[in-house]
């Protein structure tokens, strides 16, 4: 029964910090373009990298 | 990643979003936010491809049309939408999805401990387990309940009933019963079940709002604006670009060839001829002059017009068809939707049920305890669980597959009068028709002077040019190389050509929709536009009788034009009607019985689309088209129609199976629970097996609108 004592809390206290976790999630408008967040995370934003200085040539 | 240049702050920063219908992928977003990143005066963009829209934020310095210009450049049309068009009500849908997150952690938890409740746990322990429930549940019932206990208070209050109120009365009777027993050790508390009956009727109203929201989002991208502004010349000779809604009368606007008049005002200078189809369905041009009276949402087609603006916003003649549009659109919010009906049966039967078997049990010597739980049993189990997810899952489903099928349907509602449509009636420009004019003649001209015209045609933006060039462009003719061109407003595009002069411009005064292309002075070889009936009008029309719907035209054009223009469909149509006539005329077909599908696009046409049974409207119609119209579809497919119809049908009947399916789920859990059988476990198990029928057979309207 000791156990109970632990886990319960443990158990609403996870459940609860998903639902923060959402409630967050919509607030900072996360949701507002599903799907564009599909199609950024393909754009390829890194710089290419300078051609190094010395040309061993 | 967001186009930013960094710009000193304090600056005032304006915020504009444009339409941009064209953004579908990763490299569209990339183009767009990359390209505006170097225009000066631009704060941020960001592309919003759920919504199709732009939105920037920029520097007074940086107006309007220099941003449609850059977003031209980059190779995608973009249309400023007002501010009336992006104020966007979006609390609804959110706050019910809030609730249904909540009362979505609550069942699962709740669950959690009526399982070990269900599988033999006694004494203190259920009890403590029952107050940790009730502790759980009834925070959640504050919360999550009140879309529900606010619609019925509502109803109430006038003296009616809806679905509301049965499911009101049933949760809240059944918490504090629970919590009685919770309180004094009992042996069933229902916490569970209450709160699972939010849940699922929560995620019925989720998916009703988020309908509604889709369709309107896409119906705002697509939304062709009568003008966002124009470009006001103030008495020192400086020119700003303002928003319709900042513009006075007196004010002296320019407005360019091929642009839309921003309000009402009469000509102090220029010549031009104008495209008033928007406002009257007439398509033939009409000339205009000095001291000539024009009106907002015209468009100017041949050579800049200096206008002193008489009326703007709200007083303009398009005020006169506002009114019009909300008297009609009065009969149409008395329509009950299809499951406010089945709950003005419903909820007085279950009512009636819970208290006789109060009433029974009570005269039959049971303590008014347990006849109250028996109550409060039948009202769990007949709480309209599936009835309330019967209507949304079909109609969502079905929405999402005419979606795709490009019909934008704008609430569930539409889709229950679409069904009930029995006759027809058309506009003739831009629905019957293209409303776009289109090259008829092109075999007139050699291979080369294809290649010519193409390359005039490209450099002009009169609708005509706009006209030849896609026809061209379809025909896959490379433009020919020129050298020199150059645009006289009203005259048309000239250039040389290999040394030769190359010209393309207007062609006889007839009024006629015609221009004529001269190479090297030879012989002028004249290019006649047509607005063209859709390719698949007949097919379409042809459908709609077979599905016992008949069509009629009715248009604002003269007969003549008319006639010519649907010869062949078999239509009987009315001619040079009103706005006022169209009204009559549906409310003739009306008072005789029929529910009439308006289909039209203009401005003319709102009164109308806003006064029809249910109404449709093509992408290309006016927004105040769009605005009335309960459904607008995409491309020059009429067959779109026919196809709505018969998936709206099928709709209705799944609403109907599904209602059928609950009410054979209440035949044989009813007697249970008025036998005093049914325990927090039945409850549960009977509430999500109806629910889990009732969205499969909805999933299967997934092709509704093949």
């Amino acid at each position: 029964m000791s156990g109970l004592a632990l886990l319960i809390p443990l158990a609403l206290f996870l459940g609860l910090s998903g639902l923060a976790a959402f409630f967050w999630a919509m607030k900072r408008g996360q949701f507002e373009d599903m799907d564009g967040a599909g199609m950024r995370i393909l754009i390829d934003d890194d710089q290419p990298l300078p051609p190094p200085a010395g040309d061993p040539s | 990643m967001t186009a930013q240049s960094r710009i000193d702050v304090g600056e005032p920063v304006e915020r504009t979003i444009l339409a941009v219908p064209g953004v579908r992928c990763a490299g569209c977003i990339l183009k767009v936010e990359g390209g505006l990143g170097s225009l000066p005066g631009l704060v941020s963009a960001r592309v919003n491809v759920s919504t199709k829209q732009l939105s920037v934020a920029h520097l007074p310095s940086l107006q309007v049309p220099a941003l449609v210009e850059a977003m031209r450049s980059l190779g995608f049309e973009a249309q400023p939408l007002t501010q009336a068009a992006t104020a966007r009500p979006d609390g609804e849908s959110k706050r019910l999805i809030r609730a249904t997150a909540v009362a979505g952690f609550a069942s699962m938890n709740v669950m959690l401990l009526s399982v070990s409740v269900w599988s033999g746990a006694t004494g203190a322990t259920r009890d403590l387990f029952h107050l940790l429930s009730a502790l759980i549940a009834i925070p959640t019932i504050a919360y999550s309940g009140q879309p529900f206990f606010r619609s019925a208070w509502t109803a109430l209050r006038r003296g009616r009933t809806n679905m509301d109120v049965p499911i009101s009365i049933g949760v809240l009777l059944v918490t504090l019963l629970s919590l009685y027993e919770a309180l004094t050790s009992g042996p069933h508390a229902y916490f569970d079940g209450a709160v699972m009956l939010l849940f699922f009727l929560l995620v019925g109203r989720v998916l009703d709002s988020v309908m509604r929201d889709r369709a309107r989002d896409g119906a705002t991208a697509l939304q062709q604006q009568t003008a966002a502004g124009a470009l006001v010349i103030h008495d020192d000779g400086r020119s700003e670009w303002l928003r319709t809604e900042a513009l006075q009368p007196g004010m002296r606007i320019l407005v360019a060839a091929g642009e839309r008049l921003a309000a009402d005002g009469i000509v102090e200078e220029g010549k031009s001829s104008l495209d008033a189809s928007l406002l009257t369905g007439e398509t033939r041009p009409q000339p205009i002059r000095q001291g000539g009276e024009v009106h907002a949402g015209v468009l100017n087609l041949d050579s800049p017009l200096t206008v002193r603006v008489t009326a703007a916003g709200q007083d303009t003649s398009v005020a006169e068809i506002a009114r019009l549009m909300e008297e009609a659109g009065q009969g149409r919010s008395r329509y009950v939707r299809i499951a406010d009906r089945a709950a003005r049966i419903y909820a007085p039967a279950v009512h009636t049920l819970a208290a006789s078997s109060f009433l029974l049990w009570l005269a039959m010597g049971a303590g008014w305890h347990q006849s109250l739980l028996i109550a409060a049993a039948v009202l769990i189990i007949t709480c309209p669980c599936a009835l309330g997810l019967a209507v949304p899952a079909a109609q969502i489903v079905a929405a999402g597959s005419l979606m795709r099928a490009g019909v934008l349907v704008k609430d569930g509602s539409a889709l229950e009068r679409l069904a009930e449509a029995d006759r027809a009636l058309f506009d003739k420009t831009g629905t019957l028709t293209l409303g776009r004019p289109e090259l008829v003649n092109a075999s007139v001209m050699t291979p080369e002077q294809k290649q010519v015209a193409l390359a005039l045609a490209r450099s002009s933006r009169h609708p005509l040019s706009a006209a030849l060039r896609r026809a061209l462009e379809a025909e896959q003719v490379r433009a020919a190389d020129l050298t020199d061109l150059h645009e006289e407003p009203g005259r048309g595009v000239s250039a040389l050509y290999g040394g030769m002069e190359a010209r393309l411009g207007r062609g006889d005064a007839d009024g006629s929709l015609s221009t004529t292309l001269i190479i090297n002075a030879a012989a002028p070889v004249r290019l006649t536009f047509e607005d063209r009936l859709r390719p698949d009008a007949a097919e379409a029309l042809a459908r709609l009788r077979s599905l016992g719907i008949d069509s009629s035209a009715a248009s604002g054009d003269n007969a003549a034009s008319v006639a010519r223009a649907i010869q062949g469909l078999g239509l009987t149509a009315q001619t040079s009607m009103s706005p006022q006539d169209k009204l009559h005329a549906i409310a003739r077909l009306q008072g005789s019985g029929h529910k009439v599908l308006m289909v039209g696009d203009g401005l003319n046409d709102g009164p109308a689309l806003a006064a029809g049974h249910v109404s449709m409207a093509p992408a290309s119609a006016s927004d105040v088209g769009q605005n009335a119209a309960d459904a607008v579809f995409l491309g020059d497919a009429l067959m779109a129609i026919p196809k709505a119809v018969v998936a709206a049908r099928r709709t209705l009947r799944v609403v109907r199976q599904n209602f059928v399916i609950a009410i054979g789920y209440n035949a044989i859990a009813v007697p249970l629970a008025l036998a005093g059988k049914v325990t927090p476990l039945v409850a549960a198990l009977a509430m999500s097996g109806s629910s889990i029928i009732v969205v499969a057979n909805a999933l299967r309207l997934r092709n509704a609108a093949r």
